[in-house]
């Protein structure tokens, strides 16, 4: 070996490393990325580690392990080797994270984005909500179920445009 | 006995999550209408992902290295610690509905006192979990009051469902000795408390759906202390099959 790092050469910025993570997608809906979506924390470096802390959406949700082998998966194809990911449970996660570029993405693929403020969790007032149509922007919209095709989504109708979307629950 | 004490509350936590998701995720596929095979599936697995923490730190507070599925699928009947609500059959939608409700409701409330828990861990879990079982309890108590206010058969069989399992629901909110020493120490939810809420919820809701909670019922308990019926074993050959027939299987 002729080329030897040094300990303080070429550590990749945690600006860049934000930039980076803003390109992974989440899974389960792709046009919005990690960041987007709000679940990674925090971005640190721990001597020669790169430390990622990531939150779950839903404890149950069956994504967070592919997640976060994309993220490592991403940050070693930028050559870090090192990378530990973290899970921090609290403060829980919250759709008031989700980014307002991410809330416009999530509008153009067809899903309504979280209506905040009016479903908090524990006011059990789901039904009240008024989720405007991603298709045609009506607001005379219906709850067709609280519970769409993952966790996060409720199934909605529109009866303007007669259309079935998803809702991503204010959570 | 403190830390007993500790290890069998957060497990109490943990196995009625396991127990119940396991009964609910019968429904996948079978559910009466499409939105509801969803629903159904999207709480057993809210369930799944609540015990994996309950159990984790059970498993961390014992420490003898068990993880939660070291808990899930090699203990015995006798060590699970679920109350006997969450091991009653499905029967028909109505009873799997109302089943749902009266847990919800208990859950909910506990969650929400667990969130100022003295014990950091069991505070942080609670949080999280207490969102998605808003979600649940908005749901199964809408349900419960369109059927129970609904046509003559639908209000028959959510009565039905209800004079059935009202007596178990009872053991949710007695206090053991568990209960009370973790209670004076600020870990527990005082049940008294989460009673009292239970109480004023059902009553409203249940008043709504025009549905009479039977008087004086004798309480069904002994799941909290590991005597169950006989359905757990049933429930726990087939959720346990695997690891047990192919010890360390992974895949
Ligand atoms: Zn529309």
């Amino acid at each position: 070996m002729v080329t030897v790092m040094t300990a303080t050469a070429a550590k990749p910025s945690i600006d860049d490393i934000w930039r980076w993570l803003e390109a992974v997608p989440d899974p389960e809906i792709p046009v919005i990325s990690v960041v987007d979506l709000g679940i990674v924390r925090d971005v640190s470096w721990e001597e020669d580690a790169l430390v990622v802390t990531v939150t779950p959406t839903y404890s149950g949700c069956p994504a967070t392990a592919v997640i976060a082998l994309e993220i490592e998966n991403a940050l070693r194809d930028r050559g870090i080797e090192n990378v530990t990911i973290k899970s921090r449970l609290s403060p829980a996660w919250t759709t008031r994270w989700i980014s307002a570029a991410g809330r416009e993405k999530l509008k153009s693929y067809g899903i309504a984005p979280p209506v905040e403020g009016a479903a908090c969790a524990g006011a059990l007032r789901l039904n009240d909500v008024t989720v405007s149509c991603p298709r045609c922007g009506s607001s005379d919209t219906e709850c067709v179920s609280p519970f769409g095709s993952t966790p996060c989504k409720a199934s909605y109708r529109c009866k303007a445009c007669l259309e079935p979307f998803d809702y991503f629950k204010s959570f | 006995m403190p830390q007993d004490a500790l290890f069998d509350y957060v497990l109490r936590m943990g196995d009625n999550c396991l127990v119940l998701a396991q009964r609910v995720s019968v429904w996948c596929g079978h559910a009466p209408v499409l939105e509801e095979d969803i629903a159904l599936a999207n709480t057993a697995l809210d369930l799944i992902g609540q015990t994996r923490l309950w159990l984790s730190y059970a498993g961390e507070i014992e420490g003898k290295g068990r993880s939660a599925d070291d808990l899930a699928y090699l203990r015995d009947a006798r060590a699970f610690r679920n109350c006997l609500l969450v091991e009653q059959p499905n029967g028909d939608f109505g009873q799997t509905l109302m089943r749902q409700f009266l847990f919800d409701a208990w859950h909910h409330f506990t969650l929400g006192a667990l969130k100022n828990s003295a014990d950091g861990r069991i505070a942080e879990i609670a949080e999280k979990a207490a969102k998605e079982v808003a979600y649940h309890l908005d749901r199964s108590g809408d349900l419960v009051i369109r059927l129970g206010d609904g046509t003559a058969e639908s209000h028959n069989r959510m009565q039905a469902a209800l004079d059935h399992l009202w007596p178990f629901a009872g053991e949710l909110t007695t206090p053991d000795e568990v209960d009370e020493a973790l209670t004076q120490k600020g870990v527990a939810a005082d049940l008294a408390q989460v009673e009292s809420q239970v109480s004023a919820y059902m009553e409203k809701t249940l008043a709504e759906a025009t549905l009479s909670a039977p008087k004086d019922a004798p309480v069904r308990k002994g799941g909290k202390t590991g005597l169950h019926g006989e359905e757990l074993g049933y429930i726990l050959a087939e959720m346990q099959f695997l690891q047990r027939a192919y010890p360390g299987a992974t895949w």
